[in-house]
């Protein structure tokens, strides 16, 4: 058997809008995603040794119990070395995956924003809005490490947010979302294909809909339905109105707006309203205020799917949830581990959905296996960023 | 393919809001740390470019190791590889610069915003007794 190695990163599919990396720039991106890989592998291994050889027996002998919360964990697992180190040298993977990408971009800056004015100017299919402020959970920390997270500009009008975001996923991923990164939606095309096979949605809503990867994949299924992707962030709409339309998919619209006020749609009026890893980049002020609108504008029959890791159930091990917290207090996701913490379907029954129409599914990323190997099953879980989720969706009752 | 107006080199580099986390008692070897890792990196890319051009070197039967030896680049050559060394080395020491960034910046512990975030009800506005 052949050694389970990343697939290089010129395996990416080319779309005109992604910005071209040089030998040495797809280079430090093999290295990035052959680091990660590493990491995830001996971080499952280490840290859980670590855990049980000397942490857990320092924490029974000074309180005399078993840690009762993931805090507890983590607070004994940052005294131990071997996981300092590893959360050492992930923080610099995250750190240099930014630093490389900006490199990428921001050395043909112009060039890409020329393209992407002309996939863009006087489209009715992208609307700005400069009165969308940034909401204030954006704007406490830059999200992943991103400098300048979703909405930062390098000059006015830019895109490098948005180029630096689509082509920097294949690193910490390690090629496991394909070649347009779109395994979130390339899966729940799949997912859907088999729940309602003859079901064709005629208005889709994305929320917190980034470069839009995601959403094209919907988009391509449903060539007939009228989908709107909104995102708070003008950069990244920028960069996934002209990815889109550089692919050839033009019944998107992107719109700019804060997820938190849906009111321009009025009620019923979408058949399936989704998000993907949106969530737990809010905050608990946001989440029920999201999700309640998310059930106001969603039709009678229609559906509404949030695209999650899976939350902190009563019944999974703290040291499970601690390492799948990493990226909270390491990766600058501060709202991930009360996100999960949360019980999701007490929050969607409150935004009005009832238990009955609730429902809670695993969905396993469409692997372009023609170009990639398929993510890695041997039980190494790079927590946070492998490529399974669960999604906590609904079906609305019909009136 | 035209060069950016905006110094990208140093913009690449950086630093990402919010206060970094401390891994190791001495801040210098977390320092150390971020240094060598971006090294690592840039010997694995090195690595890489050396088997590029070794492979197409056997491929095509271009070039001699007399050549390499010799070869002096030209003024634009030089101006090419400075600027590749100049990024070269806003890699390997960013950590040096998002520090220096940091103590200016002065960001609350990443604690701070869990706590924020994740606190159900409105801060109470602050009092004006």
């Amino acid at each position: 058997m052949p050694p389970d190695v990343p697939p290089p990163y010129t395996a990416l599919t080319r779309h005109a809008m992604l910005p071209r990396a040089g030998h040495d720039e797809a280079a430090r991106f093999n290295f990035l995603s052959n680091l990660n890989r590493y990491l995830a592998e001996i971080g499952s291994r280490g840290n859980r040794a670590a855990y049980n050889q000397r942490v857990l027996p320092r924490f029974l002998e000074e309180h005399g119990r078993e840690p009762e919360h993931r805090y507890e964990v983590r607070a004994a697992m940052n005294r131990d070395p071997f996981h300092r180190l590893w959360s050492a040298l992930k923080r610099n993977s995250m750190e240099m995956r930014q630093q490389n990408g900006r490199q990428i971009v921001l050395r043909q800056l112009d060039e890409y924003n020329a393209l992407a004015r002309q996939y863009n100017d006087g489209r009715d299919t992208l609307e700005l809005d400069d009165n969308v402020a940034t909401p204030a959970y954006q704007n406490a920390v830059d999200i992943h490490c991103m400098p300048g997270s979703y909405h930062g500009e390098e000059v006015p009008g830019d895109i490098s947010a948005g180029a630096n975001y689509d082509l920097g996923l294949f690193a910490t991923t390690a090629g496991g979302l394909g070649g347009l990164s779109d395994g979130g939606g390339q899966a729940l095309v799949a997912w859907i294909r088999r729940e309602r096979p003859e079901w064709a949605p005629r208005r889709i809503l994305d929320l917190g809909c980034t470069v839009g990867h995601n959403i094209v994949p919907l988009a391509q299924a449903f060539p007939d339905a009228e989908v709107i992707a909104i995102d708070a962030a003008a950069p990244v709409l920028r960069y996934g109105h002209a990815r889109a339309q550089a692919l050839g998919v033009h019944n998107i619209h992107f719109v700019q707006m804060n997820a938190e006020d849906l009111s321009r749609f009025p009620d019923a009026h979408f058949d399936w309203v989704q998000t993907t890893m949106f969530l737990h980049e809010l905050s608990a002020r946001a989440m029920p205020r999201i999700l309640a609108e998310c059930h106001r504008v969603l039709a009678p029959g229609g559906l509404v799917l949030h695209l999650e890791q899976p939350q902190y159930a009563d019944d999974m091990p703290l040291f499970e949830q601690f390492l799948r917290d990493w990226d909270a207090w390491n990766n600058n996701e501060p709202f991930w581990t009360a996100m999960h913490g949360e019980k999701l379907e007490e929050i969607m029954a409150q935004a009005g959905f009832s238990p009955d129409e609730q429902f809670v599914t695993g969905v396993r990323a469409v692997v372009d296996e023609t170009v990639f190997p398929r993510a890695s099953d041997n039980g190494a879980e790079d927590h946070g960023r492998a490529a399974v989720w669960h999604a906590y969706g609904a079906w609305k009752k019909a009136a | 393919m035209s060069e950016s107006d905006i110094d990208w080199v140093a913009r690449s580099g950086k630093r990402a809001k919010g206060r970094r986390p401390e891994y190791f008692a001495d801040p210098a070897v977390d320092r150390l740390t971020s240094i060598l890792m971006a090294l690592v990196g840039e010997v694995s890319a090195l690595r890489e470019r050396l088997d590029t051009v070794e492979r197409l070197l056997e491929a095509k039967n271009a070039i001699s190791r007399e050549d390499i030896e010799a070869y002096a680049p030209d003024r634009e050559a030089g101006a090419e590889r400075g600027l590749a060394t100049k990024a070269f080395v806003a890699r390997v020491l960013r950590a040096v610069q998002q520090e220096a960034e940091a103590i200016e910046a002065n960001d609350p512990p990443i604690e701070h915003w869990v706590e924020e975030l994740g606190r159900k009800e409105q801060p109470c506005p602050p009092t004006s007794s």
